[in-house]
């Protein structure tokens, strides 16, 4: 270790890249696959979940309910009653994670099609649209701000909840944290929490960013008030 | 199902040892530390976050420390501050653990009490100000009341996030009932783990009816639309 305790960057650099399961740079890449796929299976399965709920309103009650018993599940427990599935493997931390994510976002979907004004769904039928183009081309392009607005949150949350892994040894940047318990040491934890919270800062921008393109007649609404 | 029955096996040794029933380590101590532990980081949270929360949402000030907490609360990873509270501060007291479990559950009820009392009819408080009520007594009596459905929803997510952290700090050396879960897997004792984590997940849930429970009782039937108003 040479003489006194490494700096902060020196800490970095030393840990990089140094090949082994544990550098920085594969925790990243471990934290960005645990935390992407939750987040994008979480849209693929709330989206045909949301529009049954709002086309069998019957529905919508059970899926709700369960969905909030399922958010209330500590993540540590679920992630050790699984490991009798899945092992101690990535799915392990992946499975809970899209279940959270469902959880926001079913009802996100839900409300982002009930914000459809009756008289636009009333005119794409009149103008013959299609039930399927109606949804695609109408109801889902008006539900998209408030689907992203809980993407934003499933996001951000996905990304810092992963670390918890990190107790079963699939934690992403969370095996930063401890490692640093474990042989007690400052820079990982700063460099873990750092890191974790720049990740979310980024997705997060990139949903804004997604909500801009996908909606550009809220932009065009605005300058036209101003 | 080989997983079922080894499930149910574990369960059975965890339930059934008479050692987990009495001394230090047993169910019902683990289960009031835990009970203690986030109880006590969700009332100081409750303390902290809702007067402030109802003063930012009053007098309009601050908005902007609501929604910086929020997103910073969501980002932040929990072991890590745990982490570093604990190697910044030791272990000789509980409080280097609690102190980042109040900070954590601060912003769910403060965002939610501030939404709550802005949320609020504007014609509702200009009538109850018409009414000759002064700027306290138009917060207690009429903005509180129609706000406390947000006020307890943040107080249940606050209280979903504080048992799931307060499991999650036994890492660093907590009591409460994810010792059997830290304890268990460091020691590949899996009917440890399994009954600790069913215990864990039955508390979460029971906390969860008795918030619904809670917010039942106390919002107005007016507000709730439970009684029908002709």
């Amino acid at each position: 270790m040479g003489d006194g305790p490494p700096s902060i960057w020196e800490w970095i650099g030393r840990n990089w890249d140094t090949g082994r399961a544990d550098s920085i740079r594969n925790l990243l890449t471990d934290h960005l696959t645990m935390s992407l796929v939750p987040i994008v299976l979480a849209l693929v399965l709330a989206l045909p979940l949301g529009l049954a709920s709002v086309r069998w309103r019957w529905l919508y009650q059970p899926t709700t309910g369960l969905m909030n018993v399922v958010y209330a599940l500590p993540s540590l427990p679920v992630f050790m009653l699984l490991i009798s599935v899945t092992g101690l493997s990535q799915t392990t931390v992946i499975i809970p994670l899209t279940f959270y994510g469902m959880a926001v976002l079913i009802p996100a979907v839900v409300d982002g099609l009930n914000s459809v004004p009756d008289h636009v769904r009333q005119s794409a039928v009149a103008m013959g649209f299609t039930p399927l183009r109606r949804l695609l081309q109408v109801e889902l392009p008006i539900a998209v701000p408030v689907v992203l607005a809980g993407m934003r949150v499933v996001a951000v949350s996905s990304i810092s909840l992963v670390s918890v892994g990190a107790l079963i040894g699939q934690g992403g940047l969370g095996g930063l944290f401890t490692r640093a318990y474990q042989n007690p040491f400052m820079p990982p934890v700063i460099v873990g929490i750092v890191l974790i919270v720049l990740l979310a800062l980024v997705a997060d921008g990139l949903l804004v960013l997604a909500q801009r393109l996908l909606t550009p007649w809220v932009r065009a609404r605005k300058g036209q008030a101003s | 199902m080989t997983w079922l029955s080894s499930f149910v096996s574990w369960l059975g040794e965890f339930f059934g040892s008479g050692e987990n029933w009495s001394g230090p380590g047993s169910i019902p101590v683990r289960l009031l530390e835990h009970l203690e532990f986030s109880g006590l980081a969700l009332l100081l949270a409750v303390l902290i976050a809702v007067p402030l929360g109802l003063a930012i949402g009053h007098t309009g000030r601050g908005e902007l420390l609501v929604v910086v907490s929020a997103n910073l609360a969501r980002a932040l990873p929990t072991l890590g501050l745990l982490v570093m509270f604990v190697l910044l501060l030791g272990t000789a007291s509980i409080w280097p653990v609690i102190i980042p479990l109040v900070l954590l559950s601060v912003p769910p009820i403060l965002v939610n009490t501030f939404e709550g009392i802005k949320g609020v009819d504007p014609e509702l408080r200009d009538a109850a100000y018409g009414m000759g009520l002064r700027g306290p007594q138009v917060l207690g009596r009429v903005l509180v009341p129609v706000a406390l459905p947000l006020i307890l929803l943040g107080c249940r997510l606050s209280a979903i996030q504080v048992v799931a952290t307060t499991t999650v700090a036994a890492y660093t050396g907590l009591g409460g009932l994810g010792r059997y879960v830290i304890d268990g897997f460091a020691t590949k004792d899996y009917a440890s783990v399994v009954g600790g984590s069913v215990l864990i997940v039955l508390f979460a849930l029971v906390v969860q009816v008795l918030f619904a429970l809670a917010q039942r009782v106390t919002v107005s039937p007016g507000v709730s639309q439970r009684l029908k108003v002709r």
